[in-house]
């Protein structure tokens, strides 16, 4: 036990930082979440309670179509990146070294070392062209590329799922005459899930925020959530925005909070 | 047991899925910028394609249109000056109030320390758009900073903060904290508490245990918490849009130009490719550095 008299993990004045740290990094949180329930039509100005603002933004056709945009987007690039994550964390644990892994980890990494805007920049040049060659303009584009920087994001906590796992019991099913697939199916599969759920979370809140790429990488009219909330922040602000914030906000830590018991949960 | 052949050949069958999709939706459109930093500007956007070096020419010279005298490029290199100068800054401050708070989750007692750091991991994934819009509210004429500095009459007239550097730099340490406190973290609650014990029992002073036992045993975490704060610092394009209005523009912000108004894909290509030199530049010297220190 520690002594009462003379704590050796105290430092002078680091606890009096921390508590400010925390304050100033909630602050303006908190006040987006107050002030989207402000009855007035000013951002300063506090008017009272009311739901005024999430039943405009509700309302709003722009604001519906970006939602929907965003999810299609944001699930579609879960799914994609958080399957083949899954298959490429198989394929790079719980093995030898063998040769070019590296490489491998390097390019499943690389959407976290460039700097979003350079990468925003190639895939803009790179659909113009695509886009002139072909006529065709869907959200194809943006579930490309969110799918492509999701995959550094979906992976490593699956990886790390696995590379906790033990191999005994895939060695105990084979002995029984399971075949590999039933294997994988019955053994593997539930055991490495949990790593798989959180992976995908990461994964959709990850595309949900995105601006950056989607901004730069849209055809015109398809505008996500974020994207329409930096257009709007260009002009007069509305508490409309802070509705929309709070929104994404409140989503965002309920995947947070799933995400924590997912990988808090270790046998 | 698999032989080593088929290990390596299953290996890179299931990888092989993420690899075409990352090489097709990230890594590969990065040659395309390359090849296109090369060529010459189109009349409206786009490129015309006659190879050419002018575009890294100009990325730090211009040429007088009149007598074709060779200067400095100025504004680009303001330009640059300003997202190196912002982003260490940036990185500075971060690490002033990251350690402290690291620190203080660290020593938090286990049951406790996981509800700390979920505090700090909730404003980490929370959309960049909406803190960074968030801090924007605080610090406007008429947000909550200047209203209560104006309150307690501390100030006559509100102060101008948002659309100036600092208003960028203040959001910039706002919105990459979590990215400095993680790292720095990590490596504190590795941090064995007896080689303090041992430091005090030998009579030396705090700030001596601090600087001489502490610091340099979670060095890795101070680089590592650096390099993540710095690199998307360098990058920055939502927060100095927001928070620096138009004429405070950072590399990210320039780039964006060249792409838009200032219709000249080759530059903007060009000095994309430099931002990316420079932070792989940065990672290299990370790499170096953290491999350098360990055993073997």
């Amino acid at each position: 036990m520690r002594g009462r008299r003379f704590d050796i993990t105290a430092l002078p004045g680091f606890s009096a930082i921390a508590i400010g740290v925390f304050v100033v990094l909630y602050a303006p949180i908190v006040t987006i979440v107050v002030y989207s329930f402000n009855a007035s039509n000013s951002v300063a100005v506090w008017g009272g309670f009311s739901f005024r603002w999430y039943e405009i933004a509700w309302e709003n056709t722009q604001v519906q179509d970006a939602t929907i945009r965003s999810l299609v987007v944001a699930v579609s690039a879960a799914l994609i990146s958080t399957t083949l994550a899954t298959m490429a964390a198989l394929g790079t644990t719980r093995r030898g070294r063998f040769k070019g892994q590296t490489f491998i980890y390097v390019m499943i990494n690389q959407p976290l070392m460039v700097p979003e805007i350079v990468t925003a920049v190639a895939l803009l040049i790179f659909f113009a062209t695509i886009k002139v060659a072909t006529g065709y303009q869907g959200l194809g584009y943006l579930i490309l590329a969110h799918s492509a920087f999701c995959i550094p994001f979906a992976y490593l906590p699956i990886r790390a799922r696995l590379e906790g796992m033990d191999l005994t019991l895939e060695i105990a099913a084979a002995d029984l005459y399971a075949t590999p697939w039933q294997t994988f199916r019955r053994v593997t599969l539930p055991l490495m899930a949990p790593g798989v759920a959180a992976g995908a979370m990461l994964a959709f809140v990850i595309s949900l925020d995105d601006v950056i790429i989607t901004e730069f990488v849209k055809s015109a009219g398809q505008d996500t959530l974020p994207t329409y909330m930096l257009g709007q922040l260009r002009r007069a602000v509305t508490p409309e925005v802070n509705a929309i914030s709070t929104a994404l906000l409140v989503l965002t830590v309920m995947l947070l909070t799933a995400f924590f018991l997912l990988t808090r949960r270790r046998d | 047991m698999t032989g080593a052949a088929s290990s390596t050949r299953s290996g890179w069958l299931l990888s092989l899925p993420a690899l075409v999709l990352l090489a097709l939706g990230a890594a590969g459109p990065l040659l395309i910028v390359v090849v296109y930093s090369f060529l010459e500007p189109g009349e409206y956007s786009g490129v015309v394609w006659n190879f050419t070096t002018e575009p890294w020419f100009r990325v730090f010279l211009e040429r007088d249109i009149f007598d074709g005298t060779v200067s400095l490029a100025d504004a680009h290199l303001t330009i640059f000056w300003r997202s190196v100068k912002l982003s260490l800054l940036t990185t500075l401050i971060t690490f002033a109030v990251g350690f402290p708070t690291a620190w203080f989750i660290a020593t938090r007692p286990p049951s406790s320390r996981a509800i700390w750091l979920f505090l700090i991991t909730i404003p980490f994934w929370t959309n960049l758009l909406i803190r960074t819009f968030a801090i924007s509210e605080i610090i406007r004429n008429q947000g909550l900073l200047n209203t209560a500095l104006l309150k307690f009459g501390l100030i006559e007239t509100p102060i101008q903060i948002l659309y100036t550097d600092t208003a960028v730099l203040i959001g910039m340490v706002y919105v990459y904290l979590p990215l400095m406190v993680l790292p720095l973290f990590a490596a504190i609650d590795r941090f064995d508490f007896k080689l303090v014990e041992a430091g005090y029992d030998l009579y030396a002073s705090r700030w001596k245990v601090l600087r001489r036992i502490v610091l340099p045993i979670v060095r890795p975490g101070i680089v590592a918490g650096s390099i993540l704060v710095f690199v998307p610092s360098l990058g920055a394009y939502v927060t100095p849009r927001i928070l620096g209005g138009g004429k405070n523009m950072m590399v990210g912000n320039f780039i964006e130009l060249q792409f838009g108004q200032g219709r000249n894909w080759p530059l903007g290509a060009a000095l994309s490719m430099l931002l990316l030199l420079i932070v792989l530049a940065a990672l290299l010297a990370y790499v170096r550095v953290t491999s350098s220190e360990r055993p073997q």
